[in-house]
C-alpha cells in the first residue's frame, strides 16, 4: 500500500481512478474530463465563427446552430472551466493549507462522479433527438416552446453536475475552516486557497437558486406544472430572476479562483510577496458579497422599472472598486520585484490588459441607460469573453502550466507553451476585441445569420479569422502534453524554483499520503520563508513522524451518480409514455439510493500506514530526489 | 519648411476621422449614429463613460509597462531577492478613492437618465376634445414577425412601422407567444417584449427615412426567440407630421378593387386561402393571425428581410419554412386542398400583393 511507483495495468489504473478518494487523483480526473469538455465546447465555438465568417452563410441551419450556441455556453460554464478550477482547487488547496486531503474524501469522489455522469448526460442530447436550443440562460418562455427533449436534457443534465458541485462547495468549506496545519491562520492562507474558500461559499448560496428555477422547469415540462406558463397564471421573469441569482455570483465562482491563481504566479515570479496581501483577502470577500446584489443588471431592459435599475446600475459599479484594488496591488507586486517571464508569468502578465478592458466594458454596462443599447447586442458578448476567456480561461492555460509538475512530476514545454500563448492571445484579441463595435454597429447576438446590408461582413471576417487562430495555439498545447507525457522527465519539490507555499515544499507530484509529518506555518508564504532562512529539511514539522490514518477507495460514489444518471433517462422518457420509462426510472432510483444504504450501513474504517513505511517511503523520496539533483541541478535556470 | 508638417498633421487628423466615421457601421441601424434622443443620451454615456475608463486605463497601462520594463529578471540580475514589502496604506487609499470618485462621475447621469427614458407620464395626456397629445403605438411581437397598433387611430399593419418624425411616440409592447426584444439601434435602446406584461417607453425620430440610402431605418428582435430569432427583422419609416398624417388618412381607407386582371386573379386566390390569417384592410382590422398586408406593396422587404421583388415573393409563399425556419406561415399544400400552387397562380398572389398600396 506504501508504494505508488510500482507499474500497474491499464485495467488496474482505471479501476484504481473509479474507485479513488485521493484529492490528487480526483483533481486529475477533473482535469482531464473538464478539457475534454473544453474542446467540445471549443469545437462548438468554431462552428460558431465558422456560420458567421460571412453574410447569409448555410455552414449550419438555424435550428442546429441555436444547439451549438446553447451547449457552447453551458458545455464551457457548467462542464469545463468550473471542473478544471475544481481540478486545481482539488489538486492545491489541501497542499496549500498542509491537510491530510479534503475533510470528506468519500464526498469528493462522488462529487466528481455527479458532475461527470451529469456533463455525459447533457452531451448525449446530440445523440438522442436534438440539444437544448434555449440559450445557456434558458429564457422559460422559449424554453417551454422548445420541441423535443433537448430542454429536458439540460435541466436534467445540471440538476445531477449541479448536484456534484454542491458538494464539492461544502466540502472545500468544511476542509479549509477545519483541516489547516498548526499555525495556518486565515490570514497566513495563500490567495489561491482564500479565492477557493469564498468560491466554495458562492457555490453553496448561489446553486441552490439554480437548483430551485430548474426543479419549476423539470416540473412544467415533464409533470405538467405551470410555473412559467402565462396563459396559466405563470410568470417567466421569475426564471430570468432565479437564474440570474445563480448567474451572477456564477462569474465570480469561475473568475475568483482565477484570480487566485494569478495571484499565486505573481508572487512566484516576482519573488516578492503579494503586495497588500490583506487588501487582496478582503477584496476577493467584497467581490464575493457584492456579487449577490447585482444580479438584476443582467435584466435591465426587461421593464422593471426605473427604481430597480438605477438601485442595481449604482450596486454594479460599486464592484469595480475591489476589482480595480486588485489589478493595482498586482502591479504593486512586480513593481520593484524579479520578473522571470515563464509561460505562466507571461499567460499572468498578459491577464491585466485582457481583464482591464473586460472590466471597464463592464462599468459601461452598469450604466443601466446606456446597456439598453449595449444588453443582447455583439457588445455584451465581447465583454463576457474578455473577462471569461481574459480571465478564467488564461488562468486555466497559466495554472495548467504551473500546476503540471505538482500534478504529474514532469514539466509542460516552455518552449510550445510560449507558442500556445502567443497564438491564443492574439487569437483571443482578434476574435473579441472586434465583437465590441459589431454590437455597437447594432448587431444583436445569438444570430444564426446576418444579412449583407447592414456594415458587419468585414468584422466578422476578421472575428472569425482570429478563432482560428486560437484553436491552432490549444493544438498546440495538445502537442505540448502529449510530448511531455511521452518524455517524462521526472522534477523536484520546487521545479519554478521560487515556489513560496506549502505545496512547493513536497515531492511532485506527492505521495498519496501529502506530509508525513504536519508542517508548522510560522507565517505568510510559510516555504518561501523557510527557504529564507536555509533550512535544507525544506519545512519545520508540527509533530513526531507517526502512524497516519487513510480512508479505503470506494466504488459506492461512481455507483451513486450511475444511478441519477439511468434515473435521469426514465424521467425523461416517462412523458412519451414509453412503457419502460418508469421502471427505468424505479431502477435508477434504486440503484442510487441502494449504494447510499450500503455505504450507511457498512463500516469502512480506513487503514493506517505504519511509521515504518513512511521512513522507507521518504528513503525512497529521497533517493529520487538525489537522483534528480545529480543529473541536473534542479529548479528553472 | 512650416507648412509640411502642418499639412500632414491634417491629413493625419482627416485620415482618422474617415477611418472612425467608416467604422460606424451604417446610418440606417448603428448605435453610432444615434438619430433621436434616447439614441443620443446614450450615445452621450457611451461617450462619457468611455472617457472616464481611457483614464483608467492610460493609468494602469503606464504602470503595468514600466513594471514589467524595469522590473524583469534579466535587468535586475538572477540572484536578486527583492524587498518583500506588505502593503501601503496609503496606496490602497488612493486607488480606492479615486475610483469612487469616478463612478460618481458617472453615476449621477446614469441615475437621471434612467428616469428620464423611462418617464411615460404624458402618455395618456389629452387636449380640451379629449384628443390624445401624442402618438401611441402598440406592439405585438409575434414568431417572428412584429404587429404594430395605432389604438388612437384605429389602424393596424405589420413589419414596417411609420411613425411621424420630431416628437415623442410611445410605445406598448407585449408578446403573444415567446419574449422578443424591440430594437432600433439608431433610434433608441431596446426594451423587452415580454408574454406576460406590457412593457412601455418611448423614442424620438430626429430624421426623415427618405433621407438614408436604404429609405428606413432597421429593427431587430434582441432576444433570443427560436430558430429564425436572426431574421425578425422590421423596418422603420419615419415622416414628417403631414406626410405621416396623410398616411393616418389613407391607411384608414377602405381598400380599393385592384384593376388590373391579373392582380384580381390573385384577389380570388387569396380570399380562398390566405384571408383567415392576414387582413389587407388596415382600418378597425383586429389583430392577425398573421401580418396584415394592407401595405404590402409599400414595403421594402418581404417577411421583413428579403428583397422586396416578385420572384421572392412567389419563392416566399412557395416555401415559407425554406427562408424563415420555424415561422408559423402554413405551405400552399395546408391551405390550397391539398396542392401547391401553380405558377399562374403564383403570378396572380404577387400581383395582387404588389398592389396593396396606400402610398402613391
Amino acid at each position: 500500500m506504501s508504494s505508488n511507483s510500482q507499474k500497474k495495468g491499464f485495467g488496474a489504473t482505471i479501476w484504481d481512478y473509479m474507485t479513488t478518494v485521493d484529492h490528487k487523483k480526483i483533481a486529475i480526473l477533473y482535469l482531464i474530463s473538464g478539457g475534454f469538455f473544453f474542446l467540445v465546447g471549443g469545437v462548438e465555438a468554431m462552428m460558431i465563427r465558422i456560420q458567421l465568417m460571412k453574410a447569409g452563410n448555410d455552414f449550419l441551419s438555424a435550428g442546429t446552430y441555436n444547439e451549438v450556441l446553447t451547449m457552447h455556453g453551458t458545455t464551457m460554464i457548467f462542464l469545463a472551466a468550473m471542473p478544471i478550477l475544481l481540478a486545481f482547487m482539488n489538486a492545491v488547496s489541501p497542499l496549500q493549507i498542509g491537510a491530510r486531503d479534503v475533510a470528506f474524501p468519500f464526498l469528493n469522489s462522488l462529487g466528481f462522479w455527479l458532475f461527470f455522469f451529469g456533463g455525459i448526460f447533457l452531451n448525449l442530447s446530440w445523440f438522442l433527438g436534438g440539444a437544448p436550443d434555449a440559450g445557456w440562460t434558458n429564457y422559460a418562455s422559449l424554453a417551454l416552446a422548445s420541441e423535443g427533449h433537448g430542454i429536458d436534457f439540460y435541466s436534467l443534465g445540471l440538476t445531477i453536475s449541479g448536484f456534484g458541485t454542491l458538494i464539492a462547495g461544502i466540502n472545500f468549506l468544511v476542509t479549509i475552516i477545519n483541516m489547516r496545519a498548526p499555525g495556518m491562520t486565515y490570514m497566513r492562507m495563500p490567495l489561491f486557497t482564500w479565492t477557493t474558500f469564498v468560491a466554495s461559499a458562492l457555490i453553496l448560496l448561489a446553486f441552490p437558486p439554480l437548483t430551485v428555477g430548474i426543479f419549476f422547469m423539470v416540473f412544467d415540462r415533464l409533470f405538467g406544472a405551470n410555473f412559467f406558463d402565462v396563459t396559466m397564471g405563470g410568470n417567466t421573469i421569475i426564471w430570468e430572476h432565479f437564474f440570474w441569482i445563480f448567474g451572477h455570483p456564477e462569474v465570480y465562482i469561475l473568475i475568483l479562483p482565477a484570480f487566485g491563481i494569478f495571484s499565486e504566479i505573481f508572487a512566484i515570479f516576482s519573488r516578492k510577496r503579494l503586495f497588500g496581501y490583506t487588501a487582496l483577502v478582503f477584496a476577493t470577500i467584497l467581490i464575493g458579497f457584492y456579487g449577490f446584489m447585482v444580479w438584476a443588471h443582467h435584466m435591465f431592459t426587461v421593464g422593471l422599472g426605473p427604481t430597480a435599475n438605477a438601485v442595481f446600475a449604482l450596486a454594479t459599479m460599486i464592484i469595480a472598486v475591489p476589482t480595480g484594488i486588485k489589478i493595482f496591488n498586482w502591479l504593486l507586486t512586480i513593481w520593484g520585484g524579479s520578473i522571470s517571464f515563464t509561460v505562466p508569468m507571461i499567460y499572468a502578465v498578459a491577464f491585466i490588459p485582457s481583464f482591464v478592458a473586460g472590466g471597464v466594458t463592464g462599468v459601461m454596462q452598469a450604466i443601466a441607460p446606456l446597456d439598453y443599447q449595449l444588453h443582447d447586442s455583439y457588445f455584451i458578448v465581447a465583454h463576457f469573453h474578455y473577462v471569461i476567456v481574459g480571465g478564467v480561461v488564461l488562468a486555466i492555460l497559466a495554472g495548467t502550466h504551473l500546476y503540471w509538475p505538482k500534478m504529474f512530476g514532469t514539466m509542460l514545454s516552455e518552449k510550445l507553451g510560449k507558442w500556445t500563448f502567443w497564438f491564443f492571445f492574439i487569437g483571443f484579441h482578434l476574435t473579441f476585441f472586434i465583437q465590441h463595435f459589431l454590437g455597437l454597429m447594432g448587431m444583436p447576438r445569438r444570430v444564426y445569420t446576418f444579412g449583407a446590408d447592414q456594415g458587419w461582413d468585414l468584422f466578422n471576417a476578421i472575428s472569425s479569422a482570429g478563432a482560428f487562430f486560437m484553436a491552432i495555439g490549444v493544438i498546440i498545447l495538445l502537442v505540448n502534453v502529449v510530448m511531455t507525457v511521452a518524455k517524462n522527465e521526472r522534477v523536484g519539490n520546487d521545479p519554478w524554483g521560487d515556489g513560496r507555499t506549502l505545496e512547493w515544499a513536497i515531492p511532485s507530484p506527492p505521495p498519496f499520503y501529502n506530509f508525513a509529518q504536519t508542517p508548522l506555518v510560522r507565517g505568510l508564504d510559510p516555504y518561501w520563508i523557510e527557504k529564507m532562512e536555509g533550512n535544507k529539511e525544506g519545512m519545520v514539522y508540527a509533530e513526531p513522524l507517526g502512524d497516519i490514518h487513510m480512508p479505503n477507495g470506494s466504488i459506492i460514489p461512481f455507483v451513486i451518480s450511475f444511478g441519477m444518471f439511468v434515473a435521469a433517462f426514465g424521467a425523461m422518457y416517462h412523458m412519451d409514455d414509453h412503457a419502460w420509462a418508469l421502471p427505468v426510472l424505479i431502477v435508477g432510483l434504486a440503484i442510487t439510493f441502494g449504494s447510499m444504504l450500503v455505504r450507511s450501513l457498512k463500516d469502512d474504517l480506513g487503514f493506517h500506514i505504519s511509521k515504518e513505511e513512511l521512513i522507507a517511503d521518504n528513503e525512497r523520496i529521497q533517493k529520487e530526489a538525489r537522483a534528480l539533483e545529480g543529473g541536473k541541478k534542479g529548479g528553472l535556470k | 519648411m512650416m507648412k509640411g508638417p502642418k499639412k500632414w498633421r491634417l491629413f493625419a487628423l482627416m485620415t482618422a476621422l474617415l477611418v472612425f466615421l467608416s467604422g460606424c457601421g451604417r446610418e440606417e441601424i448603428s448605435t453610432l449614429i444615434p438619430a433621436g434622443k434616447v439614441a443620443q443620451d446614450q450615445f452621450n454615456l457611451l461617450i462619457l463613460s468611455s472617457i472616464v475608463m481611457l483614464f483608467v486605463i492610460i493609468v494602469v497601462t503606464i504602470i503595468y509597462v514600466l513594471a514589467i520594463v524595469k522590473f524583469r529578471r534579466s535587468k535586475v540580475g538572477e540572484d536578486m531577492i527583492p524587498e518583500q514589502v506588505e502593503g501601503s496604506a496609503r496606496l490602497e487609499f488612493i486607488w480606492t478613492a479615486i475610483p469612487i470618485v469616478l463612478l460618481l462621475i458617472l453615476a449621477v447621469p446614469t441615475v437621471y437618465a434612467t428616469f428620464d427614458l423611462a418617464d411615460v407620464t404624458a402618455m395618456d395626456a389629452q387636449d380640451e376634445e379629449g384628443v390624445a397629445e401624442n402618438l401611441t403605438v402598440n406592439v405585438t411581437g409575434k414568431l417572428y414577425w412584429w404587429e404594430f397598433e395605432y389604438p388612437e387611430q384605429e389602424i393596424r399593419t405589420a413589419q414596417e412601422l411609420v411613425v411621424p418624425t420630431g416628437e415623442r411616440v410611445y410605445f406598448n409592447l407585449i408578446a403573444a407567444d415567446v419574449k422578443h426584444s424591440f430594437w432600433i439601434p439608431s433610434v433608441g435602446g431596446k426594451l423587452d417584449v415580454n408574454p406576460e406584461n406590457v412593457n412601455t417607453f418611448y423614442l424620438e425620430f430626429d430624421k426623415e427615412s427618405s433621407e438614408l440610402e436604404e429609405g428606413v431605418y432597421f429593427g431587430k428582435c434582441a432576444e433570443l426567440c427560436g430558430p429564425s430569432h436572426a431574421l425578425m427583422d422590421f423596418k422603420v419609416k419615419t415622416l414628417n407630421r403631414e406626410d405621416f398624417d396623410a398616411w393616418v388618412a389613407a391607411m384608414q381607407e377602405e381598400q380599393e378593387a385592384p384593376s388590373e386582371a391579373l392582380a384580381q386573379e390573385g384577389q380570388e386566390i387569396f380570399e380562398q386561402s390566405c384571408i383567415a390569417c392576414h387582413a389587407t384592410n388596415a382600418a378597425g382590422a383586429a389583430t392577425g393571425v398573421g401580418p396584415n398586408l394592407a401595405t404590402f406593396g409599400d414595403r421594402t422587404t418581404i417577411a421583413g428581410f428579403m428583397e422586396h421583388d416578385e420572384e421572392t415573393l412567389k419563392n416566399w409563399i412557395a416555401d415559407p419554412q425554406q427562408y424563415k425556419p420555424g415561422n408559423l406561415m402554413p405551405n400552399p399544400e395546408e391551405i390550397n386542398n391539398g396542392e401547391a400552387f401553380s405558377d399562374q397562380e403564383l403570378d396572380a398572389l404577387a400581383a395582387y400583393l404588389m398592389s396593396l398600396k396606400i402610398e402613391e
